[in-house]
């Protein structure tokens, strides 16, 4: 992209940020997770919701429908199933709104031909997953944290993605609203990828007095689905005659389904606004990482990233120099960050519930990086990590084979 | 202008999108201009319309040709993303037109639902009895003993009466017409496209490439003359024995 472009759009993209009064109080509250999220997205400017109930997920959906029916122009529908979800989750968007929809990993299989969709039209919206014990129905109840790869991966073709996973109630709150607005910053759809851990823990969280919204960029005299990095979004009935199409399109929307280079030229321009805007999504955040060199560095993310502060805190007090470098953002994956404290680090472990999806990711920048994993549907503790942290210590092999740690 | 007339609808038109990708003989076409017709006729407001659509021939009616907001989505879920977009703004005159395939089959969950919610769209079926984009496969709606690409030995299931499903789901404006039968075709889009609620209009249409060639009808002349003979209005039904009736499809208003 040329220089001047790049300017005018670097303009635009600060010109489409505002404040408004956050909805609740500002002030503590004491929530749980998934009513948090649900409350993120009506902070936000949320403003419509489809949805199927499923669990642990259900309750962002009743809370939402509880909370849209105080408050005019939201607008609440129960779908016949997920598919309908998502469909008209983005039928909403393409009509203006900030659509919304949550589920599990039954849904979220359902749901993702429709998120390729988004993904092609460039149609913001957020999709929470709150990750159960799968594969299939498994176990509705319990925690898992076995979506990761499907939240990259799940929708066929080749794309980017943005997904955020937050590990506290706090944080549930905060990155539905940061979501929302990549969503609308990107027109991309936003997976916020919870797990039942944090969707159903209570815990205190605060309502800061302004919510940061990103309006979405909606000059219909440029072309909606080309030449601006991230094209301007009319809506529909305001006069832009829109051409929307999932089949590979020119800049206007005209269907492009044998040409080689519209094909090429879109799915380059898809990924790479993601990919040239990374330092902008990607969240980490680094606890206890002061000094240079590491014994041990923990990588985690969600419900499991407390216990690896906990454990953290339990090899500080023995004296041992641990850090935890904890993910918010999942994808694209912050591997600079990743790399930059993991090469300094001694051993490296990636505690998660599953059986090393994140950890793979995490060893390509930092091979000699290990896993922890629990896929029973239960919590992984600070104790056991603490154990993994010393036995890894204790290993004179500076790549301890993944298996070894598999046998709990 | 008179209204309604091929010189009248032009102005519809998306600039660079015809001529219309439809095989020789298509009924698509036909319904194609017949919706045009009823938009005139009725003095809409165009830039207030948004025409949502799935994957198949039926798909590309209004995508690209239409010039206004037209959404074409995955297959078999434009009535869901139509409930979308009117539940958010209800000032657009939403309307879906898609295949037998895409409304009744994949989609045809989401279309029920629709039906029993009387979401405020309309949707049109554009009913060749076929998948024919993907060359010829049998669909809910081909009848009993018709030969296609997957039933080689003629069609050993029942088809739907798509009418009367819709009909009985709740929705309150039901018709079924053909395009052979563009007058009263144009009547009733204009009826259903004034209809407060969800209304739904089955629309026969030709596939001589790949219904008619295996079912000893394989010219475009010959499917409009079988769409003439075979469809009885409701008031001639009434006066039609039940032998008289088989091989006969039921043409008119059945909800409205
Ligand atoms: C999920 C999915 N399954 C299958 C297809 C392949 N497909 C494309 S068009 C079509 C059938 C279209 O038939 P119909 O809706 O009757 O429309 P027609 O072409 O007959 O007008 C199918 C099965 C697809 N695009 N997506
Ligand atoms: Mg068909």
């Amino acid at each position: 992209m040329d220089q001047a472009l790049k300017e005018q759009e670097g303009l635009l993209e600060r010109r489409q940020w505002t404040k408004v009064p956050s909805l609740l109080r500002p002030g503590r509250y004491f929530m749980q997770g998934d009513e948090a999220c649900a409350e993120g997205a009506i902070a936000a400017g949320c403003n419509y919701y489809a949805g199927y109930p499923i669990t642990p997920a259900s309750e962002i959906m009743e809370h939402i429908c509880r909370r849209f029916a105080q408050l005019p122009g939201r607008v609440f529908i129960q779908m016949e199933d997920e598919i309908g979800s998502i469909a008209s989750v983005l039928g909403a968007s393409w009509a203006g709104a900030r659509a919304m929809t949550a589920t599990s990993g039954p849904g979220f299989s359902l749901m993702l031909e429709n998120i390729g969709y988004a993904i092609i039209t460039e149609t913001p919206c957020v999709v929470v997953d709150v990750q159960r014990a799968g594969p299939g129905t498994g176990q509705a109840t319990r925690p898992a944290q076995g979506d990761v790869m499907q939240a990259r991966w799940g929708a066929h073709g080749d794309y980017e993605i943005i997904v955020l996973s937050p590990w506290s109630v706090q944080e549930a709150y905060d990155e539905a609203i940061r979501a929302f607005n990549l969503a609308d910053r990107f027109r991309v759809p936003v997976i916020l990828l919870m797990d039942e851990g944090v969707g159903h823990l209570r815990e205190n969280m605060a309502v800061p007095a302004e919510t940061p919204i990103y309006q979405r960029w909606k000059d219909p005299s440029r072309p909606p689905f080309g030449e601006a990095e991230v094209p301007p979004m009319p809506a529909f009935g305001e006069g832009a005659k829109l051409l929307v199409t999932g089949s590979t399109h020119d800049a206007w929307g005209y269907r492009r389904t044998s040409s080689p280079q519209a094909q090429q030229q879109l799915v380059e321009r898809l990924a790479n606004k993601i990919l040239n805007h990374r330092e902008e999504i990607q969240r980490t955040h680094r606890h206890y990482c002061d000094e240079s060199n590491l014994d041990v560095l923990l990588v985690a993310y969600g419900f499991t990233a407390r216990s690896a502060l906990g454990a953290v805190r339990l090899a500080r007090e023995a004296g041992i120099r641990a850090g935890l470098l904890r993910l918010t953002t999942l994808w694209p994956f912050p591997e600079d960050a990743v790399r930059e404290l993991g090469a300094q680090a001694y051993r490296v472990i990636v505690p998660e519930m599953n059986r090393g999806q994140m950890l793979r990711e995490v060893q390509r920048v930092v091979p000699h990086a290990i896993g922890y994993h629990r896929t029973d549907g239960e919590v992984i503790t600070a104790p056991e990590i603490w154990a993994a942290m010393q036995r890894a210590l204790r290993s004179d092999k500076k790549h301890v084979l993944e298996g070894k740690e598999q046998e709990r | 202008m008179k209204r309604g007339t091929t010189a009248s609808i032009v102005k519809y038109i998306r600039p660079r999108t015809f001529p219309t990708p439809f095989c020789a003989g298509c009924g698509h076409g036909i319904l194609l201009g017949a919706i045009l017709r009823a938009i005139d006729e009725l003095e809409l407001d165009f830039s207030q319309m948004l025409f949502v659509s799935g994957i198949g021939c039926a798909g590309w009616i209004p995508s690209p040709h239409y010039n206004t907001d037209t959404l074409h989505v995955t297959h078999g879920r434009p009535v869901a993303f139509a409930t979308g977009a009117k539940l958010f703004n209800p000032q657009l005159n939403v309307v879906v037109i898609g295949g037998d395939g895409d409304i009744a089959s994949i989609g045809g969950n989401h279309l029920i639902h629709a039906a029993r919610r009387n979401v405020d769209i309309t949707v049109i079926c554009a009913n060749n009895l076929i998948y024919g984009m993907t060359g010829g496969q049998v669909t809910p709606t081909t009848p009993r003993g018709a030969h296609t690409r997957t039933t080689p030995a003629g069609n050993p299931e029942s088809p739907f009466d798509l009418a009367r499903l819709v009909a009985a789901a709740g929705a309150t404006y039901v018709a079924r017409y053909s395009v052979w039968h563009v007058r009263p075709l144009i009547a009733s889009i204009k009826k259903a496209l004034q209809h407060t609620g969800f209304s739904f209009i089955e629309v026969l249409s030709t596939c001589p490439t790949q219904y008619g060639r295996r079912n000893e009808n394989p010219t475009p002349v010959g499917m409009l003359r079988a769409l003439k003979e075979n469809c009885v209005t409701m008031e001639r039904a009434k006066t039609m024995s039940l032998e008289e009736l088989t091989g006969k499809t039921i043409i008119g208003e059945f909800v409205g």
